[in-house]
């Protein structure tokens, strides 16, 4: 076993572990291939952690004397600190946790070796298949088909194997609309909106370069979507000089003379390093409790990042708007079409779709628009807050997502089944898990790995009754109406239970919202009796 | 009485309107749109009026009031527009304290239930709860006619060892005579929190007898020697105090003292303070950087901190080091009032409840003279004098129910429904700035207390996550002041921007779900009586039984009336119905407030902006 070679010191006594709202604890370390253990021994109460290696995004030492201290700070934001004794043992600890952290393959990672204690009742790996997801829309209209196109993943290396397309373009001209969009991302449904039959587009930036290159094909590809007499809107997630700068590199825009029928509008969304780099100011100033009020908020501002969740939701909102209210069809797309383009298509879906908002419509949400629709996971969620500087692909695009679908909870809070520990343990499990639903970067990359052949899914795990439980929303009642948040500055929050999280102590705040699911609970126990007594009563009076 | 006049929306880019007739009446101003809603605006509230330039579609009039609303009218003609200034600037400012609404409104009530009304806070009752008198404190008399101190009540604790003299000559080394007296007395740890102005030191003036007086409150501590002075000033305003022959304690003079500015900022600066608050979250489409630059520099949340953490300082000492402690500012009327009644709530949980938190505001507000008349400006007076301590005091206390949800008897629309009643005037107990002032004014006679009515309707006001274990009696709240968990209070600054708050309230559906349950738990007792009844008629009297069985309606589904509406087998799934806003072009997602009241059903609540069909 190569995990071998890089534990240098397996195991280490008297380590003292300083953790979050715990006081120090002293007990024995232990280092796997794929965790780190730490177990205080007690009889008692044995105090235990259990750290994925996976989960940790930087490692520091120190040393004072022969004491080494080494902090450890998570992806999932948390900060924890080791005292062990003995230089050498320290360093050593050290450097094996630091090469376990960062393993270069993909097939070393944990959830190739990780064999789940639980009955699987439902491989979540086919969970959710576009193929039914068909099916659902073939119900309500057939202007759509499902094409195969991409079944070697030879016209696009980041769709899925199938796509949904309009019915009247065959697959020869998809094939030449993938050569007009960057990385062969040809305009694909994402979402058909039942109420009007308006359907949202994405793709990415048509190339069109600086010498105004057009495609017929994919003019008639979109205009498909439309109806005779009707406009459309290309929602561009670049402002219009960076897209025209696109033009210089062989990208570009849909030019107005070539879709008459489109209004174009720019709704700039930051793009990834600059989201990254926003999420470090944020955390670093969540983490720092000395601050003075206008320091923290001055932090809080320098940040940006409740600015990129505004600028999210507003684009959502006009996604959303634009279909809804418009009546209009809606083509999104940024540059490549992985990232910007996917926050604004399925923050619609939530704002639109009442299926969204439940559990299992959440999950094939997150299947459809993030993972089958090719969000680089793998190089977005390498590292979390606290990588030192040097980004290369990372950035909190899909957390960004995760916030603004909290941000509408907050104000909808009876319209979804699913609570806020849901949206953290996507949150957790994009950036570490022992399953291997996250891994890779688009379902080609899963296709070679063999992921569902060779992990667990998610999905097999989170939706077993006993799971699903603790994700229930007891105030949700299907809404099947249009939700549209306020995107006003007073109506955002910071997403405490993320940034605050490992901050601040929550329990009252956490025995408060017992207390409130205990007054639902309540509520249904007495409605039931009630009815029951009710019933009881009848039958006394009419069995006389 | 004016038609036509457009009310426009205070966030709407697109100029967005309803359309009605305003009228004024003696005590209102009212709007009625052409879907008959009503807007009803009392004078008293109304903090400014702002005649805007003319525009094509008429001329704009701004009013803003005091419990931060902000309404927006075009009147179609200038001369109208001119009338309806004139006239609202009259009726909103007023130059006796008679003309005030308080001594107009008749809500139906006889002299006794009036009478009663004004007895319902009984501060000596209170003063009892605390433990005093004992051997340590007493009452003195010394004040009995206002002789000692005007803008202090007549009745006042002190030590026992304080005599007469010393009393007299410690209240002329005072600022307005403010000598030190007993705010709160802790009877677990026997220290007290004792209250003044400042001293009038200069530079080096002493005074024996007000170093007796300190020396006296020390003593009545038995369990601790040393007692804390705490200045809630800024150090560099209390040194400019000197100058003007007032300042602060010099350690060397008073033995066994630990003093200790806090730096709350004075009366101006919060006024300055909030008044730039307003402005940035009143700006039309605004940026969340902007936002956020205007909430640091406004300095609005480090003031409320301050407030708090002076207040965290105060109930430390007492109830981990059970030391006294004496508490000034400058005349010891507004900081002092903020810092020794959050104090106090954070001690002793009784202030915690509905009825205790009445008691503290008559105790360290209206009777040690905050000067509510001034700073509310209920007359028309300088308005340097204006400044929102006591908002900013309501505001320490939601932060701490937002940290604490289950330690409060009461919710935050108590809170908001205090503050507006600070400042309508409806009722007596806040007009006017001292007791002798508001004996005077005959308010017991001639006006009503608020008290009884919030009592009265008090289901509205309670938190249903309220837990009475939550915090023994007499055990320290202790709340965290890490800037973070200080936030915007959206339900107080945009209470009536209903298109900021969230589309479904968390908080109503949790107060009717409790409410319901208590009304289900009736009808469970009723039924299984009515079971238990049945049973046993069934065993004994059949002829009845039959008789019953005749009649066409069972007799148990005519009962309550909560259950003939819950025919339906899962009622709270029907009883509960979202509603959905709307919007038209690019993203002005505040236009929602019409569209969305229409559509709804039943019942909409003001405070929260949600609306939602009751059982």
């Amino acid at each position: 076993m190569e995990f071998a070679e890089l534990i240098k010191t397996p195991r280490a006594d008297n380590v003292v572990l300083h953790h979050p709202f715990h006081p120090p604890v002293e007990g024995t370390l232990c280092l796997t291939g794929h965790h780190l253990i730490f177990s205080s021994r007690r009889q008692d109460n044995a105090e235990e952690l259990w750290l994925l290696h996976s989960n940790i995004d930087s490692i520091e030492k120190r040393f004072s004397g022969s004491l080494g201290t080494i902090t450890i700070k998570c992806k999932d934001l948390r900060v924890i600190q080791l005292d062990i004794p003995g230089m050498e043992e320290c360093l050593n600890i050290g450097s094996s946790i630091e090469a376990l952290s960062t393993l270069d393959s993909v097939t070393l990672m944990y959830p190739f070796f990780y064999r789940p204690m639980f009955e699987v009742l439902e491989d979540g790996w086919s969970s959710f298949l576009l193929e039914q997801e068909f099916e659902l829309l073939s119900s309500v209209t057939n202007e759509w088909r499902l094409s195969c196109i991409n079944k070697e993943f030879s016209v696009c290396s980041s769709y899925p194997p199938v796509v949904i397309v309009p019915k009247s373009v065959d697959d020869e001209a998809l094939r030449k609309v993938a050569q007009f969009r960057q990385g062969g991302r040809f305009p694909v449904l994402s979402y058909y909106h039942k109420k009007n039959g308006m359907a949202m587009l994405r793709s990415s930036q048509p190339l069109t370069g600086t010498n105004g290159r057009r495609c017929k094909e994919d003019e008639k590809l979109v205009n498909a979507t439309l109806r005779s007499g009707r406009r459309g809107f290309i929602i561009d997630t670049r402002p219009l000089a960076v897209a025209q700068q696109a033009r210089a590199k062989g990208g570009g825009f849909e030019q107005e003379v070539h879709y008459p029928q489109w209004r174009r509008i720019h709704k700039y969304i930051e793009r990834f390093n600059i989201l990254q780099e926003s999420f470090i100011k944020l955390v670093e100033a969540c983490n720092d409790q000395s601050h003075n009020m206008d320091r923290w908020l001055s932090k809080l501002e320098a940040s940006n990042w409740l600015t990129h969740i505004k600028e999210l939701l507003t684009a959502a909102c006009l996604a959303a708007q634009c279909i809804d209210r418009e009546g209009a069809s809606v083509l999104v797309h940024g540059g490549e079409g992985t990232d910007s383009t996917l926050q604004v298509t399925s923050l619609a879906q939530i704002i639109l779709d009442p299926r969204c908002r439940t559990i299992r419509g959440f999950e094939a949400l997150v299947v459809r628009e993030w993972l089958q629709a090719g969000h680089p996971f793998q190089q977005r969620c390498a590292q979390s807050a606290y990588s030192n500087g040097k980004q290369k692909w990372e950035a909190p695009v899909f957390l960004l997502f995760l916030e603004c679908v909290w941000q509408i909870h907050r104000q909808f809070p009876c319209s979804f089944e699913f609570n806020e520990h849901f949206l953290i343990l996507l949150f957790e499990h994009a950036y570490a898990s022992q399953f291997g639903t996250f891994l890779g970067n688009n379902e080609n990359e899963r296709a070679k790995l063999k992921l569902p052949q060779k992990t667990m899914s998610l999905w097999s795990w989170v939706n077993r009754p006993e799971e699903l439980d603790k994700f229930q929303n007891p105030l949700y009642e299907a809404n099947s109406l249009v939700i549209w948040p306020s995107v006003a500055p007073q109506s955002l929050q910071l997403w405490e239970g993320v940034f605050l999280r490992w901050n601040r102590s929550s329990r009252f705040l956490e025995e408060a919202e017992e207390e409130r699911m205990n007054i639902i609970k309540y509520n249904k126990e007495l409605q039931a009796k009630v009815n029951a007594l009710r019933r009881q009563l009848a039958q006394l009076e009419t069995g006389e | 009485q004016v038609e036509q006049v457009k009310l426009l929306d205070r966030f709407s880019t697109s100029n967005k309107s309803l359309t009605g007739t305003l009228y004024l009446t003696a005590t209102h101003l009212l709007f009625i749109d052409s879907s008959q809603r009503e807007t009803w605006i009392l004078h008293h509230h109304i903090a400014a009026v702002e005649k805007l330039p003319l525009t094509t579609s008429g001329c704009p009039l701004v009013i803003q009031c005091k419990n931060f609303r902000i309404v927006h009218f075009v009147v179609p003609r200038e001369r109208d527009c001119h009338d309806i200034y004139n006239s609202l600037l009259q009726l909103s400012r007023t130059a006796k304290y008679e003309e005030l609404y308080a001594f107009s409104y008749n809500p139906k009530q006889n002299e006794s239930e009036q009478v009663k009304g004004w007895q319902l806070i009984d501060l000596a009752e209170e003063y009892k709860r605390m433990g005093v008198p004992n051997a340590y404190w007493q009452l003195s008399d010394a004040n009995r006619d206002y002789k000692i101190c005007e803008t202090y009540p007549r009745e006042l604790y002190v030590p026992r060892t304080a005599s007469k003299p010393i009393i007299v000559g410690s209240s002329k080394f005072r600022s307005k005579g403010r000598f030190p007296v007993l705010s709160y007395y802790h009877k677990n740890k026997e220290a007290a929190i004792c209250r003044c102005s400042q001293p009038l030191s200069g530079f080096s003036a002493r005074c024996l007898e007000d170093e007796h007086m300190l020396q006296a409150i020390s003593k009545a501590n038995p369990s601790n020697r040393y007692m804390y002075v705490m200045d809630t000033r800024p150090k560099l305003n209390a040194m400019a105090n000197r100058a003007a022959g007032k300042g602060y304690e010099n350690e060397d003079n008073y033995s066994n003292i630990r003093f200790q500015f806090v730096g709350i900022e004075n009366i101006h600066v919060m006024r300055s303070s909030l008044q730039k608050l307003l402005e940035v979250s009143g700006t039309r489409g605004l940026s969340v950087n902007d936002f956020l630059s205007g909430l640091e520099n406004s300095g609005w949340l480090r003031h409320v901190k301050a407030v708090l953490d002076a207040a965290v300082f105060l109930a430390k000492a007492i109830a981990v080091e059970s030391a006294s402690v004496l508490v000034h500012c400058s005349d010891g009327w507004d900081r002092t009032s903020q810092v020794c009644s959050l104090g106090a709530l954070l001690l002793d949980s009784y202030y915690r409840t509905i009825k205790g938190f009445m008691v503290l505001i008559e105790k360290d507000w209206i009777s040690f003279g905050h000067k509510f008349s001034d700073r509310c400006c209920q007359l028309d007076g300088d308005p340097k004098e204006i400044s929102p301590v006591f908002t900013q005091f309501l505001e320490s206390v939601w932060n701490l129910t937002e940290q604490f949800p289950q330690a409060f008897e009461y919710n935050e629309a108590f809170l908001l429904q205090i503050h507006e009643h600070v400042h309508s005037c409806q009722f007596g107990n806040f007009l006017g700035n001292c007791q002798k002032e508001r004996e005077e004014l005959k308010l017991k006679e001639k006006t009503y207390s608020l008290w009884p009515f919030l009592l009265a309707e008090q289901k509205k006001y309670q938190n249903p996550l309220y837990n009475p274990d939550f915090c023994p009696e007499l055990t320290l709240l202790e709340p965290n002041t890490v800037s973070f968990n200080f936030k915007f209070w959206r339900n107080m600054y945009h209470q009536f921007d209903r298109s900021m708050h969230p589309r479904q309230s968390m908080f109503s559906l949790i107060m009717n779900t409790s409410e319901q349950n208590k009304q289900l738990e009736e009808d469970i007792k009723e039924l299984e009586a009515k079971i238990k009844q049945r049973n046993g008629q069934s065993d004994v009297v059949l002829v009845k039984e039959q008789e019953q069985t005749a009649h066409p309606a069972p007799v148990a589904l005519k009962t309550s009336p909560c259950f003939q509406k819950e025919q339906p087998p899962m009622p709270v799934n029907d009883a509960v119905r979202t509603i959905e806003g709307s919007n038209t072009a690019d993203n002005r997602y505040s236009e929602l407030v019409s569209e969305f009241s229409k559509a709804e059903p039943a019942v909409v609540s003001l405070e929260y902006g949600v609306a939602r069909m009751t059982c």
